[in-house]
């Protein structure tokens, strides 16, 4: 094949930025449409703080012209993009001289590191699977115990990581049950910061792999079965070609492409499921962060979080985008 | 090696060797109400640098047969009985493994090109290289390159095809790298499974002299499969004519055409359209009998103009009427002196 068209990465770049601009627009919308006020928020903080506070009024007010809430809306919303842009999401509220860029470099590595490693293995796992679970060569009792391999597939993540929890880590103590690393460790490129990191990944990743990989598994299945009745397996088998080759090159090759288009349209409900893993192992990733900041109140935080994590979702269905047609060369690099 | 390939009137096949042997061949298909017989005794030889056609309607077995003999068929169907025989070694007591070093380099398939038969994620090249590669073992690259360009100069394919996934090809452009993949090997027998169907008659025309063409510079036999009639009076040297998993008549080209004898074959052959005559169809659908019960006698009772007592009870069996030309129908008697007479003409 000829390669990306201009064209093509035109068309995907357009969507990827409308993408993160509507998004960014719903982010900008909802706390503002929600109840609660963040100044409000913010002097009663300060309030339960420091007792009663005197000419609390006056503080709002000028609060509220220093953070510009009285401009009109479309200056306040053309500020906000220029901020998002520009990454600076202000500070955050609930522990105030931070800023929102801390937190969220702070997190990022976390959150990407235990995604894309669960995301790796589910989607390999899954597959593989699925692929046995449809190929005639696989022994008998391979597809019995692959179907049995399955049961947490019904679980949401939340309950196999407190199962996960209670039993590798609390009944067992096999795993460490809370957080990223170990207390006393100082991050860096250091061998038992990333032996503990790695120690500390497992559980989370799990959690999230086995509720997961079932989907991918049936999938795969119902695709490979797809692939099994097209007329060029049947060449394949007339050829005498040898069967495992036959079985990576004719079938897995081309059921897999559907479920690639598939991972690239869930990378969003899985984002959102990292979430709730993150919060019941501690993990200080962005889904802690989000979470935090959600009981706290701090919008900042909510604002750049969701943000950073759309953006890096959009970006990543980009490049999905992008490689597609390497891998489909069906795939016309001028339409669609 | 003949000057053209249906110019083949005088040749004797009785004194050719046969290549492949068929042998009361069956194939059932499982329903959840009784077996589909698809395929019910079928017998026939396949010469050296013969070609045979295959004809009958839909359903009628002809796809079947030719699977069969490849040992393609998907489950529920599978081969209940029967002996197939290529070059005296017989095929049906190999293991997996053994007929799988057997396929491509004596048994080949050309598909139907048009159609799905190529893998759409490979190179056209790397789909005619691994089975190279599979049977022959490794080979230098740019050997292999040579080796392919000169298949595809042996069909008429542009060498700028090389490089190009299926879908960057024409229908009838594929069926040639289906009939360049066909002989990649030198194989002893080739099944073309409906080569031209799905083609403008243009496309179909190439197709069919590209196949020719092949056949004649390798000598190869082989089964072409089909229902063109009209194409396959130019194709082939004989022609089997299949109903209801059984061949009725198996004849040479000539005498099939100029004299058919099973009433069905005659039916077939009066329906092909011409220009000069509108003609009505002769044969109807709907009054065939229920695949999983044959009834007893003829299978082609139900639907023969000729039907007798006889056809009812007693299964007619192939026999040879004419020189080269086997007939299983009870409306033919043969007399001591060897004289063949109609019984429906005379009574």
């Amino acid at each position: 094949m000829k390669g990306i068209t201009l064209d093509y990465f035109i068309r995907r770049l357009g969507v990827f930025v409308l993408t993160v601009w509507i998004a960014a627009t719903l982010i900008y919308i909802i706390p503002r449409v929600a109840p609660g006020d963040p100044i409000a928020a913010m002097v009663s903080r300060m309030s339960q703080q420091a007792g009663y506070i005197e000419n609390s009024d006056k503080i709002i007010e000028g609060w509220r012209k220093r953070f510009g809430l009285d401009d009109p809306w479309y200056v306040q919303y053309g500020r906000y993009l220029r901020n998002l842009v520009t990454f600076d999401f202000g500070y955050s509220l609930a522990t105030f001289p931070t800023t929102v860029r801390e937190i969220v470099v702070r997190a990022m590595p976390w959150t990407i590191g235990l995604l894309s490693i669960s995301t790796a293995l589910f989607f390999v796992i899954g597959n593989l699977l699925g692929a046995l679970l449809a190929w005639k060569k696989t022994p008998a009792f391979v597809k019995v115990l692959i179907p049995a391999s399955m049961v947490f597939t019904s679980v949401p993540s939340l309950l196999a990581g407190l199962m996960l929890l209670y039993f590798f880590a609390f009944q067992l103590d096999w795993f460490p049950s809370l957080g990223a690393y170990g207390r006393g460790i100082t991050p860096g490129w250091n061998w038992p910061f990333i032996k503990s990191a790695i120690w500390h990944s497992i559980l989370p990743a799990a959690s999230i792999v086995v509720v997961t990989f079932g989907y991918w598994t049936l999938g795969m299945r119902g695709m490979m079965i797809t692939v099994e009745g097209e007329d060029y397996m049947t060449l394949a088998q007339a050829k005498g070609l040898r069967p495992f080759y036959t079985l990576y090159r004719y079938m897995i090759r081309n059921a897999i492409l559907p479920q690639i288009t598939a991972l690239a349209l869930t990378l969003g409900t899985l984002v959102g499921g990292q979430v709730l893993v993150e919060y019941i192992f501690s993990y200080q990733g962005m889904g802690n962060a989000i979470f935090t900041a959600i009981r706290n109140q701090d919008y900042p935080v909510i604002q750049g979080t969701s943000y950073i994590l759309i953006l890096t979702t959009a970006l990543a269905v980009f490049i999905m985008d992008m490689l597609y047609p390497l891998i489909d060369p069906r795939i016309s690099h001028e339409g669609s | 090696m003949s000057s053209q390939a249906n110019e083949t009137t005088q040749k004797d096949w009785s004194k050719a060797k046969s290549v492949l042997k068929v042998r009361d061949l069956r194939i059932h298909y499982d329903t959840p109400k009784g077996a589909v017989i698809a395929v019910a005794g079928i017998s026939f030889n396949l010469y050296e640098g013969e070609t045979l056609g295959l004809v009958g309607e839909s359903g009628c077995g002809k796809s079947t047969t030719a699977y069969g003999i490849l040992q393609l068929i998907q489950p529920p169907g599978h081969i209940v009985g029967g002996e197939i025989q290529l070059d005296d070694r017989n095929l049906m007591g190999l293991s997996e493994r053994e007929f799988r070093r057997l396929r491509w380099t004596k048994l080949a398939l050309i598909p139907q090109g048009a159609m799905n038969s190529l893998n759409p994620t490979m190179k056209v090249h790397q789909q005619i290289a691994d089975v190279i590669t599979t049977h022959e073992g490794r080979q230098p690259k740019e050997k292999m390159r040579k080796r392919i360009l000169e298949l595809f100069k042996t069909v008429g394919l542009p060498a700028r095809i090389y490089d190009m996934y299926p879908h960057e090809l024409s229908g009838g452009m594929k069926q040639r790298v289906c009939i360049a993949m066909g002989i990649a090997l030198n194989p002893s027998v080739v099944i073309a499974d409906e080569s031209t169907s799905a083609l403008d008659v243009v496309v179909q025309r190439v197709v069919a002299q590209t196949l020719l063409k092949v056949k004649e510079m390798l000598g190869v036999a082989m089964i072409m499969i089909g229902h063109d009639m009209g194409l396959m009076a130019q194709m082939v040297d004989r022609i089997a004519v299949m109903y209801a998993g059984k061949i009725v008549e198996i004849a040479s080209v000539q005498s099939l055409f100029k004299e058919p004898m099973h009433p069905y074959s005659q039916v077939l052959i009066e329906s092909i359209p011409s220009l000069k005559e509108k003609k009505p169809l002769k044969i109807t659908e709907g009054i065939t009998h229920d695949p999983r019960n044959p009834p007893p006698g003829c299978i082609f009772q139900l639907r023969c103009p000729f039907v007798m007592e006889k056809c009812k009870t007693q299964e007619p069996p192939l026999r040879e009427l004419k020189p080269r030309q086997e007939v299983a129908c009870h409306l033919y008697e043969v007399s001591e002196t060897g004289e063949v007479k109609n019984v429906a003409a005379s009574a």
